[in-house]
């Protein structure tokens, strides 16, 4: 098991209730690491219910959802970005 | 090349400055918090993911300066609140010639609007809502390709 940092932003945050968390997983992918948060609670698999609005970062950088978690410290979920 | 991540407001004019000294071009792009066309809008609210943020404004410059020749090159983002007319973000560009300066600024207006980590949230007199990305500005980045 690993110790990891994940992160909520905009619409993912309010629904989950947290901006962040510690969690310790064996989740080998970001996908994986979804599918473990959704099983825990409600909130969860009603923030992620529709995974093509949503997005992930591993240690800062922008990831499709089957990238590997590898050795990461902190991931982040969000919907697609509005900047500009 | 500048990349400057802020909650409070800015002077454009201050801000270039001395930008791009010795380019046949410049060019500058700043974007305002625009009226809604059905409500009122209060607020503009802009969460950004601070960790991330300059991390990411850096490589979309960095992939600017190594497709276009530019001299300088700007990019400014605000977060937190901000009131309708408000600016909210700026970039600029500086080139020996115009059609570098056009592109590598329109380049970058494209990628800030959805690989940097903002998210904008509308306060209105009837509520608030997230706002939504649209297709266009995912569609817009193929031409990039």
């Amino acid at each position: 098991m690993t110790t990891i940092d994940v992160l909520y932003f905009a619409w993912l945050r309010e629904r989950i209730g947290v901006p962040r968390e510690t969690l310790r997983t064996d989740a080998p992918t970001v996908a994986d690491l979804i599918r473990e948060l959704t099983a825990r609670e409600e909130r969860y698999a009603l923030a992620f219910s529709d995974l093509g609005a949503i997005r992930a970062a591993v240690d800062q950088n922008l990831v499709e959802l089957d990238a590997p978690l590898a050795d990461a410290s902190e991931v982040a979920f969000f919907p697609p970005m509005t900047g500009g | 090349m500048t990349v400057l991540v802020q909650q409070g407001d800015f002077d454009p004019a201050g801000i270039l400055d001395g930008f791009g000294q010795g380019a046949g071009a410049i060019v500058t792009f700043t974007g305002l918090v625009r009226d809604l066309p059905d409500q009122t809008l209060r607020q503009l609210v802009i969460e950004h993911y601070p960790a991330m943020t300059e991390i990411a404004l850096a490589t979309i410059e960095s992939r600017a300066r190594s497709r276009w020749k530019l001299t300088d090159c700007l990019i400014l983002h605000r977060f937190g609140a901000m009131a309708p007319g408000e600016r909210i973000m700026m970039v600029a560009t500086a080139a020996p010639h115009r059609k570098d300066a056009f592109e590598a600024a329109a380049f970058l207006m494209d990628y800030l609007k959805s690989r940097a980590p903002f998210w904008k949230k509308e306060i209105t007199d009837q509520g608030e809502r997230w706002v939504d990305s649209r297709s266009e500005d995912e569609a817009a980045l193929d031409r990039w390709a």
